[in-house]
């Protein structure tokens, strides 16, 4: 499964004020630490970015491709921050991802056409203007219409990457389970199947600090088992990146050996 | 409605290893494709035969096959002049089975000897095998390392044994190293990774599976094989994306079928030529499971296989 580091991110104080400052170093640490513990693309969340919101994706995409080399997450809602993010990514190492469009119709008219325009992955959050669905059948309903504007706009299926959105379990326990029918179904919408990924530790938001690493562990290991393909996680949390390796493992991905959990 | 050829796709590539130095210096691997399947992806070199010799007289070669080598295999450099020479060979193996403890325990030294003069003889690519003894190998193989130092020789084989003697051998005097495991898909990735973790590029690596010939379990090196070709190609497995080498002749030409006079098997037809046809056959089954280097002993077998990878290129 694709690991996408959540590390560089203006919500944690330090990286914050790197990028503030356009201090290379911290930002640059903390890229390569997550790839070499098994982050195949990095997510960079700039926030909503308004003030010159390109000027810093076009220098962090720079800053953090020159020390790791991996493919960019490129999380902002500013279009013109995100365009800035997908003229400056280097391709060397895979395409660029947009994080993210949704069914509500302002942001999917702005952001499907960049991943035509450029031709990047993109996450359709199945979302709307009423919020998130209770029913999974209605996530599907919403994937429906980010699945038809990526015709309109010549991005390929197996380009978008269909998030159902993942719910507090502390806050509304029923929802967890109809996530992880979402998956299933999303998976059913084209041939080849749908791609999906998650923000996984939304899960256990608001749950005490001792349980967030095991609701967050155990779900991830649910997800997989109906074909989550990548999900938005800490890839420096060592014993989640073990529970990932061991589903690949358990569900054939990749192949066994003994020291499989130190690669 | 035309025939569309239906393809495949793949997630990842064979690695390309370089055997050798100057003109005659030989790449192996590098397909994204599988074996003959050049429509689907890039395969950038065809599969490479080694000639096969010995530090010493081939005593237990099947007579129709010391036969061929008789005026030469006295003196290894003489062989390994008359493979590259006369038979036209790519690459040359040389097999220092006289260093077995149960064959003429020659030593390390004399070993490294016969190492340097071949070297001086040839310019082809040397591929540099132990007596599959796993400790002196370790010895052995040291003393050949320092021996064939800048010549970018392929050094084997490190086992689960040796490994750590033989990688920092190979790692020192910058040659390339066969892994080899027992027949098993999980100890052959299981043997990449101990060895990388030694920091051992793994762009240098070549995998032996083990082999075996048609009628004693070829199937299962076969199957093998698909395995680690299909790791690397469709799982992108990078542990299991070094190229594939098979030791062919000397698992060939000790089978009875090879070995039995026509006398006792008349229904068997002439032994030279079931031999020859038992090695080409076995040969060609592992090419048709990805292998990018064959190690042969008979110049008829040899030529044979050469042709059908000619044809199927």
């Amino acid at each position: 499964m694709l690991i996408i580091g959540e590390r560089i991110n203006v919500i944690t104080k330090a990286q914050r004020q790197a990028m503030q400052d356009r201090d290379k170093g911290p930002i640059q640490e903390m890229a390569i630490n997550q790839v070499k513990n098994g982050a195949g693309m990095l997510d960079i969340n700039i926030g909503p970015a308004e003030d010159r919101g390109d000027e810093l994706m076009d220098w962090i995409v720079k800053t953090v491709q020159e020390a790791a080399h991996v493919p960019l997450c490129l999380d902002t809602t500013n279009p013109v921050a995100m365009e800035a993010g997908l003229k400056a990514h280097d391709n060397s190492w895979g395409r660029a991802m947009i994080n993210s469009a949704s069914g509500e119709e302002e942001r999917l008219n702005m952001m499907m056409p960049l991943a035509g325009k450029y031709g990047s992955l993109i996450i359709g959050l199945t979302l709307n203007k009423q919020g998130i669905p209770a029913l999974a059948e209605d996530r599907c309903a919403i994937a429906a219409e980010i699945m038809g504007k990526a015709v309109e706009c010549g991005v390929p299926m197996e380009d978008i990457y269909l998030d159902p959105l993942i719910m507090p379990v502390p806050f509304s326990q029923e929802k967890s389970l109809e996530s992880i029918r979402a998956i299933r179904m999303f998976k059913e919408l084209n041939d080849p199947a749908m791609k999906t990924v998650v923000g996984l530790s939304n899960i256990s938001n608001g749950a005490p600090k001792t349980l967030r690493p095991l609701l967050n562990r155990v779900y991830t290991a649910l997800l997989m088992y109906e074909g989550l393909d990548s999900a938005i996680i800490d890839p420096l949390e060592r014993e989640m990146i073990e529970v990932i390796k061991t589903v690949d493992i358990l569900m054939g991905k990749t192949l066994y050996a003994h020291s499989y959990l130190e690669m | 409605m035309a025939f569309v050829v239906p393809k495949e796709t793949y997630n990842g590539k064979v690695c390309e290893v370089e055997i050798g130095t100057g003109p005659r210096a030989v790449k192996i691997g590098g397909e994204a494709a599988l074996p003959f399947l050049a429509f689907e992806g890039p395969v950038p070199n065809r599969p490479a035969i080694a000639y096969e010799i010995q530090d010493v007289p081939p005593d237990d070669w099947p007579q129709t096959l010391q036969d061929v080598y008789r005026d030469v295999s006295a003196d290894p450099v003489k062989w390994a002049k008359y493979c590259q020479d006369e038979l036209g060979a790519q690459m040359i193996a040389l097999r220092l089975i006289g260093t077995h403890p149960d064959r003429q325990n020659r030593s390390a030294e004399d070993a490294a000897k016969t190492v340097k003069d071949v070297l001086a003889a040839i310019d082809a690519p040397l591929i540099i095998l132990g007596s599959n003894n796993a400790e002196k190998d370790a010895q052995v193989l040291k003393s050949a390392c320092d021996a064939a130092s800048g010549r970018n020789c392929l050094i084997g084989k490190a086992q689960e044994a040796n490994y750590k003697t033989v990688v920092a051998s190979a790692m020192a005097s910058g040659h390339k190293l066969i892994a080899m495991s027992d027949l098993d898909v999980n100890l052959a990735k299981q043997l990449n990774i101990l060895i990388t973790q030694m920091g051992f590029d793994k762009d240098k690596i070549v995998t032996d599976p083990m082999s075996s010939a048609l009628g004693y379990g070829i199937e299962y090196t076969y199957s093998v094989m698909e395995r680690i070709r299909s790791a690397a190609l469709f799982q992108n497995d990078q542990t299991m994306s070094p190229p594939m080498v098979n030791d062919v002749g000397m698992y060939v030409w000790k089978v009875k079928e090879t070995m039995a006079p026509e006398a006792d098997q008349p229904s068997w037809g002439p032994v030279a030529d079931r031999g020859i046809g038992w090695e080409a056959t076995t040969a060609t089954g592992f090419l048709m499971a990805g292998s990018d280097l064959l190690i042969m002993r008979h110049p008829k077998a040899v030529e044979t296989v050469r042709k059908m990878i000619d044809e199927l290129v």
